[in-house]
């Protein structure tokens, strides 16, 4: 075991699927000799070469466009966007080639070889474009899949299984924790599984729901709830698609409540999709309505960042709207 | 439809490739470092007002930058980018248009805002996201915008002003204006789709607009050898057909002879222009940005001896329009009026908690007024969290 940084477990992630497979690419916007803006590629193309770890063109539908082809062709890229913000111009690239390859060519073709890294989510005064948490918009896309971890040891595990997925996976960073988060990460190799979610935290009240940097903040929430005598469990959804319904069915017929916390804003969010299936899967168990706690429904603003965000308090709040229900 | 294209060119029968590299772009230079003026070089309209108008807009501009780069690491603002060492793209090109004409800008061209008159008020104001920023404390420092000034807002995905830029310039165009519109992007930003889309649509829609790149070496640590390997930006004017230069960025009268002769015949002939202004990003990307991560000192030493600022200045003291009196008093009264402004700027509350929630939409829609109204509601019972908006709710 070593103590690791988010974006240390990432690179460590990152080393890992290189030294294995030589078919295996890391590129984006200055992730070569820089090792991008985070430095979560650093030290890999000293290590593997300009040919296999590089700096790209400033154009994210070209670097996802690239991948998809590499993909295809039957190497292993793992493209980073700089930041989830700015994967738009590759919006027609992930959502209409990515996701789509296997299934239009009843898969003659596929590429399931592809990884996208992007940070992602706010609370680090970045306004409008270094703050976004787009998930949303890509779980509305049959054929992608879409992981994000929450620490350290998860990043690292999940990375890896995220990279030796045969579907196409987009890897959503909380980059608010890159340095922030530090735990436990064991050196050697191993996965972590998709599509399932954890339960970090036992509990008989109700249950709370987060991914990323969230669960944090629902940590900090059950906390609080706690003093009150309320007794929360929780979860780390992991994977966003696709995700577990059944952990987090069983856990809320054993709670009776359910609250899901999210950073972006609360209209169409994943929030919605996860509340509208657990109202179908648990109706005749749910002791009060689904709580959803989310960005407020406004582009992710500078100076008004605490207001706008789903914090502690905030969530602190339902969870006690939901009991006392 | 127009066939000529096949008749044109002249007809072969054995196989010749044109080379990547054939079309040769020449460089405009005007000004000399040493402040002399090359022999025959042909000056752009300019006389000592409007020197000095132009000369005093850089002088603010390296003060500004000084001091902000300085605040940031105080910790008393956030984020700063500055210009240092390619101040004369934005400055000289807005020098080189009307009040009338639009400014499509990328984030680097504070320069251009500053030769247009925005307030340092306004500027702090900004910086510090207070309740008095034009743009309501919303985006990140330097994202400015200004209506009354013709300076669209920033905004930080890359190139998305530029196909805007010409859609812009064809409302002008239509509507019968005086006035053309110029989009700034760096070498970088000028590999984005957008870039292409926007480079063509003008092009084919002969819309009025004057595509500015700022080709300074750098796109955060990836140096243009690693973004393009045509010849510059340029070249790509010439393939989407249109009337391109290549000056020196560093050169204060090449940046303005070139602003204005592209703005008299986008006028003129209602057609799109490409200028590339060769130049250095002498300092970081940004104050989160330390280039020893990827390029020497000896190579930014280099860059030094080539600033837009001191060129200007020789030139200046040359004319007798200035002298090293009026330089010292300059300076030092910027460097006082900016740490004043700096004073005044960080002690104006942040804006209001209604601001969260407005401009949105033309109004506040229903369901917003319920997120504000319940966002109150928590705010009253936890003030000490949100010390920003929580004195002021009623
Ligand atoms: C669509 C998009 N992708 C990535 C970024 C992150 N980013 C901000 S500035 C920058 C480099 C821009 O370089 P260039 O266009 O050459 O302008 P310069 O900074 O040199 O003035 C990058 C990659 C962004 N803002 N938008």
């Amino acid at each position: 075991m070593a103590q690791m940084n988010l974006l240390q477990a990432i690179n460590n992630a990152l080393d890992i699927a290189m030294a294995e497979n030589d078919s295996a690419l890391c590129f984006g916007e200055d992730v070569g000799h820089f090792g991008g803006v985070f430095r979560a590629t650093s030290g890999l193309q000293e290590k593997y070469g300009k040919a296999r770890c590089f700096n790209t063109p400033l154009v994210e539908q070209g670097i996802i466009g690239f991948a998809n082809g590499l993909a295809a062709q039957g190497s292993t890229p793992i493209a980073e966007i700089q930041f989830a913000d700015y994967i738009f111009p590759a919006f027609d690239q992930i959502v209409n080639e990515s996701a789509k390859f296997r299934y239009r060519s009843g898969n003659e073709f596929n590429v399931g070889n592809l990884t996208i890294r992007t940070p992602y989510g706010g609370g680090i005064a970045g306004g409008l474009y270094h703050s976004q948490s787009p998930e949303a918009y890509f779980a509305h896309t049959p054929g992608l899949k879409i992981v994000v971890p929450r620490n350290p040891y998860q990043a690292k595990g999940l990375l890896l299984a995220s990279i030796r997925d045969d579907n196409p996976v987009i890897f959503f960073e909380p980059k608010r924790l890159y340095r922030a988060s530090v735990g436990e990460v064991p050196e050697e190799d191993y996965q972590l599984p998709i599509g399932k979610a954890e339960v970090t935290e036992q509990g008989s009240d109700i249950t709370l729901l987060a991914w990323g940097a969230q669960m944090e903040i629902i940590e900090k929430a059950a906390e609080m709830a706690k003093k009150d005598g309320i007794s929360c469990e929780l979860i780390d959804l992991r994977t966003i698609l696709p995700w577990d319904v059944d952990t987090v069915a069983n856990s809320v017929l054993k709670t009776g409540r359910l609250l899901i916390s999210q950073e972006a804003p609360l209209t169409a969010g994943f929030a919605s999709e996860i509340a509208a299936t657990i109202q179908q899967e648990c109706f005749l168990h749910l002791e009060s309505p689904i709580e959803r706690v989310c960005g407020i429904d406004t582009p992710y603003p500078l100076s008004l960042e605490k207001e706008h965000a789903a914090d502690h308090l905030k969530v602190y709040e339902a969870i006690k709207r939901s009991i006392n229900y | 439809m127009n066939t000529d294209i096949y008749k044109e060119g002249p007809v072969v029968h054995n196989a010749a490739f044109i080379d990547g590299h054939s079309v040769e772009i020449p460089i405009l230079k005007i000004l000399q470092q040493d402040g002399t003026v090359y022999q025959g070089a042909e000056l752009p309209k300019i006389n000592e007002e409007h020197a000095v108008k132009i000369y005093k807009a850089l002088a603010f501009h390296r003060a500004l930058d000084e001091r902000m780069i300085g605040a940031q690491r105080q910790g008393r603002i956030s984020f700063y980018m500055a210009a240092l060492g390619e101040e004369a793209a934005s400055i000289g090109g807005a020098a080189g248009l009307e009040a009338q004409d639009m400014i499509m800008a990328q984030y680097r061209e504070q320069g251009a805002l500053i030769y247009r008159g925005f307030s340092l008020e306004n500027f702090m104001n900004q910086m510090f996201s207070n309740e008095k920023d034009l743009g309501k404390g919303r985006q990140m420092p330097i994202h400015y915008g200004s209506n009354e000034l013709n300076y669209m807002t920033i905004s930080s995905p890359l190139g998305t002003q530029i196909p805007q830029a010409a859609g812009y310039a064809y409302g002008q165009k239509l509507q019968g204006k005086d006035a053309v519109t110029l989009c700034y992007f760096g070498e970088g930003a000028a590999s984005e789709g957008d870039f292409h889309a926007g480079l063509n649509m003008a092009a084919v829609h002969n819309a009025p607009v004057i595509f500015f790149c700022r080709n300074n070496g750098y796109a955060i640590s990836t140096p243009s050898d690693e973004q393009y390997v045509g010849n510059g930006i340029a070249s790509r004017g010439v393939g989407y057909g249109m009337k391109t230069i290549r000056i020196d960025g560093n050169d204060i009268l090449a940046v303005l002879k070139a602003v204005q002769l592209a703005r008299a015949y986008a006028i003129e002939e209602s057609k799109p222009v490409m200028i590339e202004a060769m130049s250095y990003r002498l300092g970081a990307h940004s104050t989160s940005d330390d280039p020893s991560g990827y390029r020497t000192k000896e190579e930014e030493e280099k860059w030094h001896a080539h600033d837009p600022l001191s060129r200007m200045k020789s030139w200046m003291l040359a004319q007798n329009w200035w002298d090293e009196a009026q330089e010292t008093a300059l300076f030092e009264q910027l460097r006082e009026d900016i740490l004043a402004a700096v004073k005044v700027a960080e002690k104006i509350a942040k804006p209001p908690v209604e601001d969260l929630v407005s401009d949105v939409y033309d109004q506040v829609p229903e369901h917003l007024q319920k997120q504000l109204t319940s966002l109150k509601a928590h705010i009253k019972k936890y003030p000490e969290a949100y010390p920003l908006t929580a004195g002021r709710i009623k």
